[in-house]
């Protein structure tokens, strides 16, 4: 009895903390999405909903519920119906090791780096069975596509990380936030500055956003994968879309900008201030910079063609990261940079 | 410990019925998920072990690459589903022998070492709490098993090669994309801005 009580404790506040907070800042996500991309576009965006639109991902998503789902003929029916929760799935479960501050992570596992990529594999799965199931040529087109290019650029992106791994001597990511500890410049976007840039970039391919966005495609394929769903099916789709970027952004701010660790670190000029402590506060700040980021991309670059998308990410990103790798290693071997514990 | 036991059981359930399945059932996307199902089983009851690490590995390697490849291809080729299961009957002994021959194998293997009774094999010691099977695997591949290691990255590496070189042919008049030609394409070379004045409007 104490034990289904403990666990029903767990999971009401893994709802709190992490669930809902995720759900409320994917949909305001995505009227920030609207609102900036109509800035950048010299639009206004919606800002008819509420104050200045702030009730517009509400009305979305009552929208989206009450809306009828369709299953397309001759589609496989349980496969259609389990691709959604496939893509979710994995999406909410790796932020079990993602810590948002000192001590504030679900599950502090030893093998974090690995858990988040095999766990973050998984989400392909969602995406193939659905353009399969679909019976659709457009969602099929759409989801080879993805599949080819997220399990591509899972190489760039896993292999990105192993300089990371280099320096910090860890694969536990509270770990390695504490060892980029002193400031601004022992932040590991320095010493790993292409690492850095490969990371943010396959982020990008991984999570099928713009630039890289060909499995949605709206020009050729109409909207690849999840042309079939409508309704529910759909919004769970974006909701697994948009947290995977929230994902990405957070575990930027992770492995290359020291996570919840403040930036003033180092300046002793400013005394004993909050400033110069780590808090969750630089966490949200650094997160909210990341995700910014994917808006301010998808604004300003077109859209890459495929094949290009493929030579970058295997002739140029992956040779780049192994001889990143080897320099972070002899940073490490001349003492350039301190290894961490 | 009564809830390990129950884990243990229920993951091996599934593992022995998934992988029943994926020689049984018809439809091969089917007999792909039935795979997986099989290999997250297996890596569930790895971190039962306290192998954490190859059970992620496992998850990452099998679940995350390899079998999205097999369901690409499969997606890919179209499969005529009603001529899948027609070899069965026919394929059967040979198969059977295969089955019989690997058996055997890993009982030689297991008489060789003399663990043939149940006995011979505890429950395995509870690990305290402090262990971490991550760093242990990592002072063993680096330390001890070193040479037998880099050996497999060199096979490893002579396979991708392999692989690589099997599919490079050439063939007369493919056209295919000159990309450094086309990373190189400049502005200037393809775009000429030309003043002209503008149509009717009367000068003043």
């Amino acid at each position: 009895m104490d034990m289904i009580l403990e666990f029903a404790w767990l999971l009401i506040r893994i709802v709190l903390f992490t669930f809902l907070p995720l759900i409320l800042l994917v949909a305001y996500y995505t009227y920030a999405e609207r609102r900036v991309l109509g800035a950048m576009q010299s639009r206004i965006g919606p800002n008819r909903v509420g104050p200045i639109g702030l009730f517009q991902p509400f009305a979305d998503v009552i929208k989206l519920l009450l809306k009828e789902i369709i299953l397309p003929a001759n589609a496989n029916r349980f496969l259609f119906f389990i691709a959604p929760v496939l893509a979710i799935g994995p999406a909410f479960a790796v932020w079990a090791v993602v810590p948002m501050g000192e001590g504030m992570v679900w599950a502090n596992l030893d093998a974090g780096v690995i858990y988040i990529l095999a766990v973050g594999s998984i989400g392909v799965y969602g995406i193939i069975l659905a353009g399969w199931a679909s019976n659709s040529k457009y969602a099929l087109l759409g989801a080879m596509r993805a599949a080819a290019q997220m399990v591509s650029y899972e190489i760039a992106l896993g292999f990105s990380l192993v300089g990371v791994l280099v320096l910090a001597g860890s694969l536990n990511l509270s770990a390695i936030v504490h060892a980029q500890a002193g400031g601004m410049a022992d932040w590991y976007w320095l010493p790993l500055l292409p690492l850095f840039i490969i990371f943010i970039i396959s982020g990008l391919a991984e999570t099928n956003r713009a630039p890289f966005d060909v499995a949605e495609g709206e020009s050729e394929i109409v909207a690849g994968f999840h042309v079939e769903y409508s309704g529910a099916t759909f919004a769970v789709f974006f909701l697994a879309e948009y947290a995977n970027m929230i994902l990405i952004a957070a575990l930027t701010a992770i492995f290359f900008f020291g996570g919840w660790l403040s930036p003033f670190e180092g300046w002793t000029f400013l005394g004993d201030s909050w400033l110069r402590e780590p808090s969750i506060f630089w966490m949200l700040g650094k997160l909210a910079f990341f995700m910014f980021n994917f808006l301010w991309f998808r604004a300003t670059f077109p859209r890459y063609r495929y094949d290009q998308i493929m030579r970058l990410g295997w002739k140029v990103f992956i040779p780049i990261c192994m001889v990143w790798v080897l320099v972070a290693a002899v940073m490490v071997f001349t003492g350039l940079v301190v290894r961490g514990a | 410990m009564l809830i390990q036991e129950i884990i243990f059981y229920a993951f091996s359930i599934i593992m022995i019925v998934a992988a029943t399945l994926v020689i049984s059932v018809r439809n091969p996307v089917y007999s792909v998920l039935y795979l997986i199902l099989t290999f997250f089983s297996a890596a569930a009851l790895w971190i039962l072990l306290g192998a954490e690490f190859l059970a992620i590995i496992l998850v990452l390697v099998y679940v995350g690459a390899v079998m999205v490849l097999f369901l690409f291809v499969l997606m890919m080729l179209n499969v005529d589903l009603s001529r899948v299961n027609e070899g069965f009957v026919k394929n059967l002994p040979l198969g059977l022998l295969v089955a019989a021959i690997m058996l055997a194998e890993i009982l030689v293997v297991l008489w060789y070492k003399g663990r043939t009774g149940i006995e011979d094999f505890p429950i395995p010691e509870p690990l305290s709490a402090d262990y971490s099977n991550t760093a242990e695997i990592g002072q063993r591949l680096f330390t001890q098993y070193l040479w037998p290691f880099e050996l497999a990255g060199i096979v490893l590496l002579v396979a991708i090669v392999a692989a690589i070189a099997l599919t490079m042919r050439k063939r007369e008049g493919v056209k295919t994309q000159s990309i450094p030609k086309q990373v190189q394409a400049d502005k200037r070379d393809r775009v000429k801005l030309i003043d002209m004045p503008v149509e009717g409007v009367e000068d003043k």
